[in-house]
C-alpha cells in the first residue's frame, strides 16, 4: 500500500477500499476516486405527495417515533424466564449519534420493574457514618445538580463472543447491553458529607427498591469521586425501566453497580459479597482463579453499520460507523481495518469527546464487492489499546463470561451480507 | 419601580441568602438506627446482620420443595427457569479447560451471601415472605445438598459465617482497577 504524506479525500487508506478520513474532515467526497456510489440512472418524475394536500393531525402531550419506524425497538427473549428478568438490547444498529434514546436504553433487571411512586419512595443513609438520614425524592431535588453524558454498560455485554464458535447474532443481541444519556442528579459525595463519614469506612452497600432488592458494594472512593444520584435521564426524568425515581451513576464502572431504584446506601469497613459480587460479575480466569470487584468497562469499539440484517446494495460507497467507549477515560484513537485486521486506518471521531462517553467514530469506505472482515480498534487516553480475541483469551482464557471487550468482526460477504465471525 | 425601601429589604435577603451558601443545603431528615431496621437487610460475610433464628437442612427440605423447586430444580439440580441456574454440583468444574457449573457449592466463596440472596429476592414470585428461621433452614438445605453441612447441624447467626465453602479462596482482585 503507498501512503502520500497528505492523502486527499477518497484516498486509500488501508487495505480493501478503507478510504482516508479527510473525507469527513473536509466534507468532500471526490467522485473519481470514490467511483460513486449507486447507479446513476435517472430519477422517477417528483409528484406532490398526498400528505401536502390536507393538514396532518395536531398535537400529542408525549410526542412517540414515525410508525414507519416501528421495527426499531428493544429486543429481548420470549419467556419461559419469568416477565422482566434478564435483559432488553438497545438496536444500536438502527441508531446514530452518541446518545440512546430514553425508550431504547438497554434494561437489566433481576425481578422485573418495580413501579414506585415517588412521593413514597425513600433513600436512607446509614452505617459507619455520624448522622444516618432519609431522604425523599422532593428533598433530592432541592439539591445543586450536575450533568454529564455517560455511557452504562452491562458487565456482561458481548459475552455471546466467548463461545468457541461465533454465533449467527446481530449487533443488539451481542452488543446491545449498552447506552448513553444525559444523566443528571446530585453528587452522592455532597451527601455522605451531610451524613458524616466515619474513618473506619471504605465501601459503600447500595441498594435498590425492586423485588430483587439488588445490592452491591461500591468503594467510598468512587462514591466521592464521581457518583451521581440521577433524576434526570435526557432531560426527563429517569424511566422507570432505569431505576426511577433515583438510580446510581458510577461513570465508566460495570452496569450492574449502577444501582436503580435506589433505596438504601449503607456505609461499612467491608464489601457485603452480595450474590452479584460473588457468585455473579466474577471473572473465573483460566486457572480455578476469579477476579473479583472488576470495576472499569475496558476501552471497546464496535462497529454498528454495516452489521449483521444491514444488507449492502451493491459495490460503491459506504460509510462504516460505530461507537468506541472506555470506562478508565476518553477515546483518543479508532482504527479501523477491511481486511481483517492486516491493515488499520484512522477513523474520523465525532464530537465531543467525553470521558465515559462513547464516541461515535466514522471510516470511509469503497466496497469492491468482494469479501470483506470489518473491525474497530480503540485507544483510550490512558494508552490502553482494545485487544484482539486472541490476545484477550491469551490474558485470562474465555470461561469468564464478563467484561468481554475484545475487537469484534463482521464479514461481509460477495451478496453484501454481514456475519458475526472469528478472525 | 423601586423605593430606596424595597432595595433596602432586597440587600437585607441577598445578605442573608449568601450567609445560607455558605453552609451546603443540607435537606436529610435524620433517623434513628432503630427504624431502619426494617431496612437493613444487609449481612457481611462476618455474619453481622445476621437474624435470631435457625433451622436444619432437614427442615428445609419441605420449604425448598414448596417454595424453589419449581424453578430451581429437584435437589437444586436441572433448573427448569435458565436463568435461576443450578444450586448445586459443579464441583471440580472450574478446573482449567473445563466448562464451568458455578453452583453455590462449587462456585460461592461465602454462605452468608446464600442467606442474604435468600433473604431479600427469594421466593421469586413473593420476596421476603420466608421467615428467619425458613431461611436458615432452607440455606442448610442447599448446602447439605452439596455436601458442606450435615442434614442435622443447626444453622444460626453463629454457625452460617463459620461454613467454610469449598471456593472460598478461589477470588483474587482485578489487577487494573482505578487507584
Amino acid at each position: 500500500m503507498v501512503r502520500k504524506t497528505h492523502p486527499e479525500p477518497g484516498d486509500p487508506a488501508a487495505g480493501n477500499g478503507i478510504l482516508s478520513r479527510r473525507i469527513f474532515l473536509e466534507g468532500a467526497l471526490v467522485a473519481s476516486a470514490t467511483g460513486a456510489g449507486l447507479s446513476r440512472g435517472s430519477a422517477e418524475p417528483l409528484t406532490v405527495q398526498p400528505w401536502m394536500k390536507v393538514p396532518g393531525p395536531g398535537f400529542a402531550g408525549y410526542g412517540q417515533p414515525s410508525p414507519f419506524e416501528s421495527k426499531v425497538i428493544k429486543v429481548f427473549p420470549p419467556p419461559p424466564n419469568p416477565a422482566g428478568v434478564g435483559a432488553s438490547r438497545t438496536p444500536l444498529h438502527m441508531l446514530e449519534g452518541m446518545i440512546t434514546p430514553s425508550g431504547l436504553h438497554f434494561e437489566r433487571s433481576h425481578s422485573g420493574v418495580p413501579e414506585i411512586d415517588p412521593d413514597q419512595h425513600r433513600l436512607v443513609i446509614h452505617g459507619l457514618v455520624k448522622r444516618p438520614l432519609v431522604f425523599t425524592v422532593e428533598a433530592l431535588s432541592r439539591y445543586p445538580m450536575q450533568s454529564r453524558i455517560a455511557f452504562i454498560e452491562c458487565g456482561g455485554n458481548s459475552q455471546a463472543l466467548n463461545a468457541p464458535q461465533a454465533q449467527p447474532l446481530n449487533v443488539a443481541a451481542i452488543h446491545g447491553l449498552l447506552g448513553c444519556s444525559e444523566w443528571t442528579g446530585v453528587r452522592l459525595s455532597t451527601l455522605l458529607d451531610e451524613a458524616g463519614i466515619e474513618p473506619q469506612a471504605r465501601w459503600v452497600i447500595a441498594e435498590g427498591a425492586d423485588a430483587a432488592a439488588m445490592s452491591r458494594s461500591i468503594p467510598l472512593a468512587k462514591a466521592m469521586d464521581d457518583a451521581l444520584l440521577c433524576l434526570y435521564q435526557n432531560g426527563e426524568r429517569v424511566r422507570p425501566s432505569n431505576g426511577y425515581p433515583v438510580r446510581l451513576l458510577l461513570p465508566g464502572f460495570e452496569g450492574n453497580m449502577n444501582v436503580k431504584w435506589l433505596r438504601r446506601l449503607k456505609l461499612t469497613a467491608d464489601p457485603a459479597m452480595t450474590k452479584d459480587e460473588t457468585s455473579k460479575y466474577t471473572i473465573l480466569l483460566k486457572d480455578e482463579k476469579a477476579w473479583q470487584f472488576v470495576f472499569p468497562m475496558e476501552v471497546k469499539s464496535v462497529i454498528t453499520r454495516p452489521s449483521p440484517g444491514l444488507k449492502l446494495r451493491g459495490p460503491g460507497f459506504y460509510e462504516i460507523s460505530g461507537q468506541a467507549w472506555s470506562g478508565n477515560g476518553s477515546i483518543r484513537q479508532v482504527d479501523v481495518s477491511a481486511d481483517g485486521g492486516r491493515s488499520w486506518a484512522p477513523a474520523a471521531l465525532q464530537g465531543p469527546i467525553l470521558p465515559k462517553a462513547p464516541v461515535r467514530f466514522r471510516a470511509a469506505w469503497q466496497w469492491h464487492g468482494g469479501p470483506a472482515v470489518l473491525q474497530s480498534r480503540a485507544t483510550d487516553d490512558t494508552g490502553m489499546v482494545q485487544p484482539t480475541r486472541a490476545q484477550f483469551g491469551d490474558e485470562r482464557g474465555l470461561r469468564g463470561v464478563y467484561h468481554y471487550n475484545a475487537i469484534a468482526s463482521w464479514r461481509i460477504d460477495e451478496k453484501g451480507e454481514a456475519s458475526n465471525v472469528y478472525v | 419601580m423601586f423605593t430606596s425601601k424595597s432595595i433596602a429589604v432586597c440587600v437585607s435577603v441577598l445578605t442573608s441568602a449568601s450567609a445560607a451558601l455558605a453552609q451546603s443545603p443540607q435537606f436529610g431528615r435524620p433517623i434513628e438506627p432503630a427504624d431502619i431496621a426494617a431496612w437493613d437487610i444487609s449481612i457481611g460475610p462476618d455474619g453481622a446482620g445476621l437474624p435470631p433464628g435457625r433451622g436444619t437442612a432437614i427442615e428445609g427440605e419441605a420449604i425448598y420443595v414448596a417454595k424453589c423447586q419449581a424453578c430451581h430444580g429437584d435437589k437444586g439440580i436441572g433448573p427448569s427457569v435458565a436463568l435461576a441456574g443450578a444450586l448445586v454440583g459443579g464441583m471440580g468444574t472450574l478446573a482449567p479447560d473445563k466448562t464451568p457449573i458455578k453452583t453455590v457449592g462449587s462456585y460461592w466463596p461465602y454462605a452468608t451471601t446464600l442467606f442474604d440472596y435468600v433473604r431479600r429476592a427469594m421466593p421469586f414470585q413473593e420476596s421476603k415472605s420466608l421467615t428467619a428461621d425458613e431461611v436458615y433452614a432452607v440455606t442448610a438445605y442447599i448446602l447439605d445438598l452439596n455436601g458442606i453441612v450435615g442434614s442435622n447441624d443447626v444453622i444460626d447467626a453463629q454457625s452460617l459465617p463459620k461454613v467454610r465453602m469449598p471456593n472460598r479462596d478461589g477470588f483474587i482482585p482485578f489487577p487494573r482497577n482505578p487507584k
